[in-house]
């Protein structure tokens, strides 16, 4: 009797504890990132400000563009690793032909978008016809590209007045069109406070979300990484939209090393060495924004964002700079368990 | 008579807002075959992962033995007696492993056995349970190059070395042959007389009548009547599993219009007889056999996914030779694949995005996808159908397996095609789904010809105006559903009847 009577009163309270763990799930990252947004500004002096808030968005910009290319790839359930250097590649590309070969920026631009669309080809020709696994596939052109975009300088760094291998020494600059792109600031209530930078990933974040969750080419993506063989019995071309994925993640790969290019103003060999796992990161941070658990556009840029926020927060509170990776990482470990431990309670679903 | 092996008192289990079960009693005696039917929805199966420790209950409680038993984990259950035999074969053997490991896998999971694997020990061990279960198989042969029957037996093999009191069998003879299927009722009766108490889960009612001592029929998440005695009250059991009496079907059989699919001198198989066949506009045509029949094979050469051996098809006098799923599609040639866990069945999405996933351009304008539309075509299909759901939003796996089932069937019904093809559509569905899919097939079926590949023959008489029947990809009977000489039919499938012309 007073067990049935128990049982009976802990009923409610169980519902509860679903709904709870439902809100948990949906809101509990952005309500971190709001919570965190607060304990900074009331924490970090000068931290609540538009010019803080810009320089965050800046400092995620290339990552978060990056990043939105990698959901693509996720999204049909394959992975690309060789983002990073594909963006390191254009950045040395974009160099190369202006500096050494002394084009016009128009031409740098298209030469390393047209690099990004051509890896990405070549990734999805590996990984949808000669059946290499997305991870080894990209793994191999990731380190073909970090060695190929070295050899025609003899592994140096590019800059105007450097010496070729031929002895020569290259005369061409990179021309002021060009790092417009990298460097300047609309106005907007300030003078000179937005960077063309953080207006291209608002603008292609906005592209993939609508492209991922509007339109039907989205939708069969998202099929294809849930069961490639069901839709693919529903007529699927699946191999197109794989193909389109690697080649979406590689122009956008080539776009980020085209903003990283612009905004140092020189081909160095040794920069860009964090994108790949940074935009992964965010990405993957992603699944655990609105309790998606799958990746999605929203989530990949407010896990860019995320970072942003805290490495910015902490930044200005004093924490060493060699305290940033460690940051990350647990910000990643913790979002994952967010994605897979609590949403795949959810009854039934889950892998 | 017979001891209480395992008792269930007023078992329950959620899943969010969805109760599943809702206070199930139920009792397991020694030597004695208990059938579970039930719906698909009804519970079957969350009961049964309960008892083998995959879930927790909610509530209530189970003593086994007059001892509470709670299994946190399946290798707790294990260790308490309970044993269970799955519905997918795959979750019971590990293909890349050969047959005496698969066998044996316990003795090598157990801490007693030493660091190394002593290999012939093992055959010989699995050799005799070879021997005792009837089974004929090389132990060395990998589980892989088996057949799907083979590794099924494997898995009730394995269950069965493990001394079980309580045996859980979840439709074990979902995928074996008839003379398959009675080696095994064999096994469960020689386990009877030494005393395991068995629960037996099953829609097949050929089955229900060969071994079940006792019936329990479960309906929404309920014991909806147990019924025991030496006649057994079949009839009273399906009334009772499904809230209603069950009428036959009564088929209206019609002959069709002008040809729509024409097979001409196709080799199915390679060396095979050519096979000459032709669908009607408005006919609904049942091609059935045993596995290996060519049925799958033909299925895929229709699907685009594989190429005939020779000879040609048209569809609507024109040559129809499709090289992808895509390309038949676009030819107006719909194909609803069977196994929907691999071959259907989107998880990730809710039921509209499962229902409308081949036709998007059509609820679309330039690409972007109209929810609108989807819904309203959605909501349409559930209703035809009979979907049972809250609504076009649910998550496909939050339905019941039947009425999945539904959205796989409903996918290519919701356009219209000329030609329709559904490989086993009432896979692993009970007898109410399977009506309702078969109903609403033949009440669209005039404006198309319709081909149904099925594995069982009942399933074919439910559904066909006329029954084609397979044999090593040459067809060895064609019947109008008509006063049909059943037996005649079931010899031709299995093969004893020579061919006629």
């Amino acid at each position: 009797m007073t067990d049935a009577n128990a049982e009976q009163a802990s009923k409610p309270s169980a519902a509860a504890g679903r709904a709870w763990s439902y809100y948990a799930i949906r809101y509990g990252f952005l309500c971190l990132l709001i919570g965190l947004l607060i304990y900074f500004s009331v924490f970090a002096p000068g931290f609540a400000g538009p010019r803080s808030a810009v320089f965050i968005f800046q400092s995620v910009a290339i990552t978060g563009i990056l990043a939105l290319g990698v959901t693509c790839t996720l999204v049909v359930g394959g992975f690309d690793l060789s983002i990073g250097s594909v963006a390191t590649s254009a950045l040395m590309l974009s160099a190369y032909v202006m500096v050494v070969m002394e084009q016009s920026a128009f031409i740098a631009v298209m030469a390393c978008l047209v690099m990004g669309a051509v890896v990405g080809a070549i990734n999805g020709f590996l990984i949808v016809k000669m059946r290499v696994p997305d991870l080894l596939a990209t793994l191999g052109m990731m380190f073909l590209l970090i060695g190929l975009q070295r050899i025609p300088t003899e592994g140096r760094s590019i800059s105007t007045g450097m010496t070729l291998p031929s002895g020569a020494t290259a005369e061409g600059t990179f021309s002021p069109a060009f790092l417009w792109i990298g460097r300047h600031r609309f106005d907007l209530v300030l003078d000179n406070l937005i960077p063309v930078p953080v207006i291209l990933f608002l603008v292609i974040g906005v592209f993939v979300w609508v492209f991922l969750e509007l339109t039907r080419h989205g939708r069969l993506m998202y099929a294809i990484g849930s069961n490639e063989r069901a839709a693919s019995l529903a007529g699927t071309p699946v191999e197109r939209y794989k193909v389109l994925a690697y080649m979406i993640s590689g122009v956008l790969a080539s776009v980020g090393g085209i903003l990283l290019a612009a905004r140092l103003g020189r081909g160095d060999i040794a920069s860009g060495n964090n994108l790949l796992l940074d935009s992964v990161a965010a990405a993957l941070i992603g699944f655990a924004v609105l309790g998606a658990a799958k990746p999605n556009a929203f989530g990949t840029a407010i896990g860019a964002l995320f970072v942003g926020v805290l490495l910015q927060g902490l930044t200005m509170m004093n924490a060493p700079y060699y305290t940033q990776d460690f940051v990350k990482g647990a910000v990643l470990v913790v979002a994952l368990m967010f994605t897979f431990a609590l949403s795949s309670r959810r009854g039934g679903g889950g892998h | 008579m017979s001891t209480p092996a395992c008792q269930l008192i007023g078992i329950e289990k959620a899943f969010g807002q969805n109760r599943v079960l809702r206070g199930i009693d139920l009792s397991l005696s020694s030597g004695e075959v208990t059938v579970l039917m039930g719906a698909n929805g009804a519970g079957k199966s969350t009961l049964v992962k309960i008892l083998c420790g995959v879930h927790a209950a909610d509530g209530g409680e189970i003593r086994l033995f007059d001892e509470a038993y709670a299994p946190m984990t399946p290798s707790e259950a294990i260790d308490r007696g309970v044993v269970t035999v799955h519905q997918s074969i795959d979750d019971g053997v590990i293909p890349d492993l050969d047959v005496a490991t698969n066998l044996m896998l316990d003795r090598l999971t157990a801490k007693s056995s030493g660091f190394f694997v002593r290999k012939r020990a093992i055959r010989a061990e699995a050799a005799r349970i070879e021997a005792m279960m009837g089974l004929d198989l090389d132990p060395r042969t990998i589980v892989a190059d088996l057949g799907v029957a083979e590794r099924q037996l494997i898995g009730i093999a394995r269950a069965m070395a493990r001394n079980p009191k309580v045996l859980i069998l979840d439709e074990p003879t979902s995928s074996l042959s008839a003379a398959e299927a009675e080696r095994l009722f064999l096994l469960i009766e020689r386990l009877r007389e030494t005393g395991v108490a068995i629960l037996y889960i099953s829609h097949r009612m050929s089955d229900i009548r060969r071994v079940a001592d006792r019936i329990v029929s479960m309906r929404d998440g309920r014991v909806a009547g147990v019924f025991e005695g030496h006649n057994l009250d079949y009839e009273g059991a399906v009334t009772a599993m499904l809230g209603h009496a069950m009428t036959a079907v009564d088929v209206q059989v019609t002959s069709g219009g002008e040809p729509v699919l024409q097979l001409e001198n196709l080799r199915i198989l390679p060396g095979s007889e050519p096979v000459n066949m032709t669908v009607h506009k408005g006919e609904v045509v049942a091609v059935t056999g045993l596995l290996g029949s060519g049925k799958s094979k033909l299925a895929a050469i229709l699907f685009g996914l594989a190429q005939p051996d020779g000879g040609t098809m048209k569809l609507a006098g024109r040559s129809f030779a499709p090289r992808s799923v895509r390309e038949a599609i676009v030819a107006g040639v719909f194909l609803c694949p069977k196994d929907r866990a691999s071959n259907g069945v989107v998880r990730d999405f809710d039921i509209t995005g499962n229902l409308t996933l081949p036709f998007l351009e059509r609820h679309s304008n330039l690409s972007f996808l109209s929810r609108r539309r989807e819904r309203r075509r959605t909501n349409e299909m559930i209703s035809e159908l009979g979907i049972v759901c809250q609504g076009p939003g649910d998550g496909i796996t939050t339905l019941s397996g039947g009425n999945q089932q539904k959205v796989m069937v409903g996918r290519w019904m919701a356009e219209a095609s000329q030609f329709l093809v559904l490989d086993e559509p009432f896979q692993g569905v009970d007898i109410k789904a399977r009506r309702d899919i078969g109903r609403n097939i033949r009440e669209t079926a005039g404006n198309r010809a319709t081909l149904v590949f099925v594995a069982e023959l009942d399933e074919a008489l439910e559904i066909a105006d006329r029954i084609i029947v397979l044999h090593e990809g040459h067809v060895v009977g064609e019947h109008q559903n008509a006063d049909v000489d059943v037996t005649r039919i079931l010899a031709e499938v299995s093969g004893q009847v020579a061919i006629t012309a």
